[in-house]
């Protein structure tokens, strides 16, 4: 045959191979691997979300509250502390860095629950309007919070059951090499669901 | 989508023993729990607390909602929660159901549980912007929670009802996007459309220049139509947007982020 023929030949037989190859699974990896890292996006959003409400909540309840000074000072440094703790995509794979963004989260949430609670002691604060508001909006993000986490699990539940299951083993050895199982929350039932915040 | 694959890679191979075995791992993935109402219109009244009058006056509300905005609003009653919070729940059944439309995610979902005591207002991804935590919050308190208090269950959907309208109306933003998110949509069909004529022409012509192929096709498609009757549980997923009014209503294929607000009484 002519070479022109073998040539023909194997640019088909590379456009095949690309068929098969995306056809038997090869794209189920980085999909779900993208999948998980939008819902670490989500989670990551919705507690900057919380961290945004608390200055205006902490100013509110000082207009209030200033004698609960501990509360307050406990609240603005646990944010400050939870802000700065900052999970990139491509840590997630370190379970270590995520136990420590779930400390700093969780101690951030133990002083805001401090904060509400105390404020129950003022009448005048409970029936502020902005408060109400802050109330609210609080949460709702604690329970969008809990939502992301549940789509986070579920996202890298997929993802690493792919990496060590048939047909996602056979490229996870082969082709991705370098994809490591995901992190979950290693956390106990309590702190799976963060603590609602009650009114 | 992945049993269809899936298929076409064991073709080659063979083996159809293995075939099966990814078919059942595959199922296994997709298990959903809970034991939910189904669907059945606009108002799914299961706990059986809504009078017949304000079934009739809602009812009508709720279409002439989504005819003109797309919103999809869905008032729901349970006789129990199932142990679970209020809100997890209405989170599930939102997502389950698939109210509001896909790209747009406008659902908004009003569940009770008289049982438990509890209300909430479930608000899609994109509708979180107008019906925000704060109002939600509002219209409980203000409109739904004293009158299910008085056990005029019936007013207390209804106000609520009126009151998650006016908020979703009243903003004009919401109206002023959807010309916009229309012409979107119609694009992004093209280029899909456009790699499947690609994809046609490329199998044909290689039927038609490769004897190799052509065997390889003729096993391939042997293999599916065998294994057809196994391979069909996992695909069959898409559900268009609803324009029923009351008959045979099904969710546009929206979800939820856990927006919105709960309340008890």
């Amino acid at each position: 045959m002519t070479p022109s023929i073998w040539r023909i030949r194997a640019v088909l037989a590379a456009v095949l191979l690309g068929l098969t190859v995306s056809a038997c699974g090869y794209n189920t990896i980085p999909t779900l691997e993208e999948q998980a890292n939008a819902k670490w996006a989500d989670v990551q959003n919705n507690y900057q979300r919380r961290a945004d409400l608390i200055p205006n909540l902490v100013a509110t309840v000082q207009g209030y509250a200033k004698q609960e000074k501990d509360v307050l000072t406990s609240v603005v440094e646990a944010r400050a502390k939870a802000t700065q703790v900052k999970i990139d995509v491509s840590q997630l794979t370190d379970p270590d860095k995520l136990k420590q963004f779930e400390d700093a989260q969780n101690q951030l949430s133990g002083a805001l629950g401090r904060l509400l609670a105390v404020s129950e002691n003022y009448p005048d604060l409970k029936s502020n309007q902005n408060f109400l508001a802050l109330q609210s909006q609080l949460e709702g993000t604690e329970n969008r919070i809990a939502v992301a986490r549940r789509d986070y699990i579920e996202a890298v539940r997929a993802y690493n059951t792919e990496l060590k299951t048939f047909p996602g083993l056979l490229w996870a050895s082969t082709f991705f090499r370098s994809n490591k199982p995901m992190a979950e929350f290693a956390a106990n039932e309590n702190a799976q669901t963060p603590p609602q915040v009650k009114f | 989508m992945t049993l269809g694959r899936c298929s076409f890679s064991f073709a080659v191979g063979g083996g159809r023993a293995t075939f099966a075995l990814v078919a059942l791992l595959c199922a296994g993935l997709s298990v959903f729990a809970a034991n939910f109402p189904a669907l059945t219109g606009r108002i799914v009244d299961q706990a059986n607390i809504i009078p017949a009058e304000t079934r009739a006056a809602i009812e009508p509300k709720l279409a002439d909602l989504e005819v003109k905005s797309g919103i999809q609003l869905v008032v729901a009653t349970v006789a129990s929660l199932e142990g679970e919070e209020i809100e997890p729940y209405a989170n599930e059944l939102f997502r389950t159901w698939k109210l509001g439309e896909k790209t747009k995610n406008n659902g908004v979902l009003l569940l009770v549980a008289p049982n438990e005591h509890k209300v909430r207002i479930e608000v899609g991804y994109g509708l979180e912007p107008t019906l925000t935590d704060a109002l939600s919050k509002i219209i409980i308190t203000n409109a739904i929670a004293p009158r299910f208090k008085t056990g005029d269950f019936g007013g207390g959907v209804s106000r609520g009802v009126d009151d998650i309208i006016t908020v979703l109306t009243t903003d004009s933003s919401e109206w002023q996007e959807r010309p916009v998110l229309r012409l979107d949509e119609q694009q992004t069909t093209d280029p899909v459309a456009w790699l499947l004529i690609a994809v046609l022409i490329a199998v044909a012509t290689l039927l038609i220049v490769s004897p190799g192929f052509r065997w390889l096709f003729l096993n391939v498609l042997l293999n599916i139509l065998f294994n057809s009757g196994g391979s069909r549980g996992g695909g069959g997923f898409s559900r268009g947007g609803s324009w029923g009014d009351g008959g045979g209503f099904s969710g546009g294929g929206g979800s939820s982020g856990g927006g919105g607000a709960s309340g008890s009484w």
